[in-house]
């Protein structure tokens, strides 16, 4: 190789951050789906909530290495928030997605203190017996969140004013499309800032980072707080716009299902979340509509497949692929 | 002289082993100093409670007179105590720019900042990669790290370190497992290192020790056994003792 | 309250059986098995079948049981699990056994349905025992504390007195140690692997009349098993044991005294030993 010179380093590393053509072409795909499947919409705003949610989760588990069998109780968080602020009077949507990003956050943030020190398995378990606590509490308290019949009467005001939810969830879709761009756009610009490399950094090694002067606990209390914040949003944007909240919404089968999505798609390059959660919820549709059983066979192998052969998930596949057809990524 | 680190009575147990057993030393600012002791002599435990990574059992830490016993690490670290691992501690997808870049950033307390791109902060690797250009390590500053020869990665440790800008360098066996005429062209980057950075050195290889020392401390089981000018040290009995007892079972 | 104590102590002894397993493949072999559960959901349709169908004395059910649970454990274990000792995360174990976890419960909802199955137990199981005069307990509580502290107890000896206990010590100790000892321990971990195996499908057998039994099985009682290991810690019969009688009398008692609580004090509590005692209440790391 050349020796490089400074100014070829700099314009190296700025091309790091820079957008890719891929990635507008990306961002046309929930565009075009309104006009290719509009008997669809309310699907297509599901997956781009759990598309939201399993970003959350990647800025975690794929920037900071923090892994979580209970990201659940931050989606069920927000969804019990946004739900019973519209329930109880208040059904402007925008404020009650930044309540729940603010008390998700909150509890995100207390709760990251249980999870600083310990090996990943005490980690998966601590977010496991947190998220099961959570959704035992709001099993229990039938009078505020309806138990197992789920909260109902859930009244949500137009978005900003002039828009109505819809029967057809067009504005629910183009809601939810909207809260996830812009979402993806920060959180794109946090995993490129100093702040998302020192994350990586951690991921990679903390020792290393502990002798470089980095506040690693502090850092890590602040991704738990952030990453529990967007989860919280995610949640708040499906009681939104389904006007409901379901007891399952907090359970353990959301926190395996995000982190199946996000481990399907790839992590640490938060288009894998998204790609993740596409993948999984349009096999679920087609799958489960045959049996239910069927669905769960077939989660159950991909997992076990993708363990085996493929634990950088789709994106990984795409990667590997790449390289023997000798595309070296930039 | 003053002394810039100094330890008082340091102790640490792990369950019924004493890694470290009552150790008062003392460091002067500038010096050029070596701590050498058979395998198991508590010295990287020593290392690392200068760092924070471990916590005495009792006694104290000071820096510049200060008790930093009770300090988290970073905080050290911003003080100007800094360390290098016996074995690499590297970021393996980092590219030894972003790597050393990243360190620059902790120094500079910008590595907080979440909206600008790390990679437009000129500065920061303009600054990397002239550091990388002093190491020689220029032509692999942006490969992934992992691959890179054993040799160089002793060197992006060493750069990690030196990016913090130390007052005080514990390099623990820098050239270890080092091919000799690279640790060599190694020592001399350290040697050359200005007289305002103390150094504490581990070092195995006496050669080098006796070279690049001008006051020695020998440990065995956990405690100083000399603490001196090389002649004396070379010149003491129990230090011999301790020697060629090793060399003996080795 | 002799009667909640009761019950809870068969219900803790029947869940040292089932979890005692998971505790020796985490300790031994470091692999986090949430398909566990898995295995004695096997043994309890096996027992269903075998005693509802083909009228096969409930008492041969067992051992029938515990031997299709351990079958199932050493194929899989030869065949995909030992892939994933080296080399793979906890999560990618996680991952690897919720995805076995799926297929095994859309299997059963496959071959058997969705229903709740229902046994019908022998005549001297059923009803109640006189222990003393006014203390009344079911039969049926009664043999499950015999049958599991039975075998709890033929565990506890063949660990400390055989060779293949000690062997098998070692390697929970530390492998690579042990392989230098020339102890053969891919051999230790397939048989340990089934024998855990095997107690979780003979705890699944016993379980069917007090848990019932149904296609979720594995992900309803999965996080008593996490609880067992957690607070037990892992490598000793001692310490799952006591963790399980403890999770056991705290649950019926919970469940009787505070309903309306429901499950959060348990989830709470290990919470809580993760934090302040990694290593298990009783590991041993404690016992030290």
């Amino acid at each position: 190789m050349q020796p490089l010179g400074y100014q070829t380093l700099r314009e190296h590393m700025r091309a790091r951050s820079a957008w890719k053509p891929a990635e507008y072409l990306i961002w046309l795909i929930p565009i075009a789906a309104w006009f290719v499947l509009p008997t669809h919409l309310s699907l297509l705003s599901q997956i781009a909530i759990m598309g939201l949610f399993a970003l959350s989760l990647d800025l975690l588990l794929g920037y900071a290495g923090i892994v979580s069998l209970g990201h659940g109780a931050f989606f069920g968080l927000g969804a019990y928030v946004a739900g019973l602020l519209g329930k109880y009077g208040w059904g402007e949507p925008l404020s009650g997605l930044a309540a729940a990003a603010l008390v998700a956050g909150a509890f995100g943030y207390v709760s990251s203190f249980l999870v600083l020190r310990g090996t990943d398995l005490t980690r998966l378990m601590v977010t496991l017996g947190i998220a099961l606590m959570l959704s035992e509490v709001a099993n229990k308290m039938h009078w505020l969140t309806g138990g197992a019949d789920g909260l109902q009467g859930v009244a949500i005001w137009p978005v900003l004013g002039l828009w109505r939810f819809d029967l057809y969830g067009r504005v629910g879709y183009a809601y939810a499309v909207a809260v996830l761009f812009v979402l993806f756009l920060l959180a794109r610009r946090i995993v490129h800032s100093p702040f998302g490399q020192s994350l990586r950094a951690i991921k990679q090694n903390e020792r290393r980072m502990h002798a470089l002067g980095a506040p690693v606990m502090r850092r890590i209390v602040a991704v738990c707080t952030l990453s529990a914040a967007y989860a919280g949003v995610a949640g708040a944007l499906l009681a939104q716009t389904t006007q409901f909240v379901s007891l399952e919404s907090i359970g353990f089968g959301k926190s395996a299902d995000v982190l199946i999505m996000l481990v399907l798609g790839g992590t640490g390059r938060l288009y894998g979340a998204l790609l993740g959660a596409l993948a999984f919820m349009a096999m679920r549709h087609v799958l489960s509509g045959m049996t239910p059983q069927y669905w769960e066979f077939w989660l159950g192998a991909m997992l076990v497949l993708l363990v085996m052969f493929a634990r950088g998930g789709i994106f990984g596949l795409i990667d590997v692929l790449r390289a023997r057809l000798g595309w070296a990524r930039a | 002289m003053t002394a810039v680190l100094e330890t008082r009575d340091l102790a640490k147990n792990f369950g019924g082993i004493t890694a470290a057993n009552g150790i008062t030393l003392s460091v002067n600012a500038g010096a050029r100093h070596a701590l050498i002791g058979p395998n198991g002599a508590g010295k990287t435990t020593l290392v690392n409670l200068f760092t924070g990574a471990l916590r005495p059992t009792r006694g104290e830490i000071l820096l510049d007179g200060t008790d930093i016993t009770h300090l988290p690490q970073y905080r050290r670290v911003k003080r100007g105590l800094v360390r290098t691992f016996q074995v690499s501690q590297l970021f393996p997808g980092l590219t030894p720019l972003e790597s050393v870049a990243l360190a620059i950033a902790e120094r500079k307390g910008i590595a907080w900042r979440w909206w600008r791109p790390f990679g437009r902060e000129a500065g920061l690797f303009d600054e990397a990669a002239q550091l990388l250009d002093e190491l020689g390590l220029l032509d692999c500053a942006t490969g992934p790290t992992s691959r890179l020869p054993y040799g160089r990665q002793r060197l992006i440790e060493i750069a990690l370190a030196l990016a913090l800008k130390p007052r005080v360098l514990l390099l623990d066996e820098p050239a270890a497992g080092v091919p000799r005429d690279e640790s060599v062209e190694l020592f001399s980057r350290i040697a050359s290192l200005p007289r305002d950075v103390t150094v504490l050195l581990i070092e195995h290889d006496m050669d080098i020790v006796f070279r690049f020392a001008e006051r020695i401390t020998v440990m065995v089981n956990g405690g100083v056994l000399v603490d001196d000018v090389p002649e004396k040290v070379a010149a003491d009995p129990r230090v011999r003792e301790v020697y060629l007892g090793e060399a003996g079972h080795g | 309250m002799v009667t909640v104590l009761f019950d809870g102590i068969a219900w803790g002894t029947l869940l040292f059986v089932l979890a005692v397993g998971l505790s020796v493949t985490l300790g031994l072999m470091n692999f986090v098995n949430l398909a566990h559960g898995a295995f004695a959901m096997l043994g309890g349709y096996v027992t269903v079948v075998m005693l509802n169908r083909f009228g096969v004395p409930f008492l041969l059910c067992l051992p029938a049981a515990a031997l299709a649970a351990g079958a199932a454990g050493v194929i899989l274990e030869r065949t995909l699990y030992r892939r994933l000792y080296e080399g793979a995360s906890h999560l990618d174990q996680v991952l690897f056994s919720i995805g076995l976890v799926f297929m095994a419960m859309a299997l059963a909802d496959f071959i058997m349905g969705s229903q709740q199955q229902i046994v019908h137990m022998p005549a001297f199981l059923r009803g109640q025992v006189r222990l003393m005069p006014g203390v009344e307990v079911g039969a049926y509580r009664l043999f499950l504390i015999a049958s599991c502290g039975a075998t709890a107890l033929v565990l506890h000896f063949a660990l400390v007195r055989t060779r293949f206990g000690s062997r098998l010590r070692a390697g929970v100790d530390n492998a690579r140690t042990a392989r230098g000892l020339g102890i053969d321990v891919e051999r230790v971990f397939a048989l340990t692997f089934a024998a855990g195996s095997a107690l979780a499908g003979l705890g699944g057998a016993l379980g069917v009349e007090i848990l019932g039994l149904d296609p979720t099985f594995p992900v309803k009682y999965m996080v008593f098993f996490l609880i067992v290991v957690a607070v037990g810690g892992s490598g000793t019969v001692t310490g799952p044991l006591l963790a399980s009688l403890v999770l056991g009398v705290c649950d019926a008692a919970g469940k009787y005294y505070l309903p309306q609580t429901g499950a959060f004090i348990i989830y709470a509590v290990m919470v809580a030993v993760l934090i302040l005692k990694p290593q298990g209440l009783f590991g041993r790391a404690a016992a030290r």
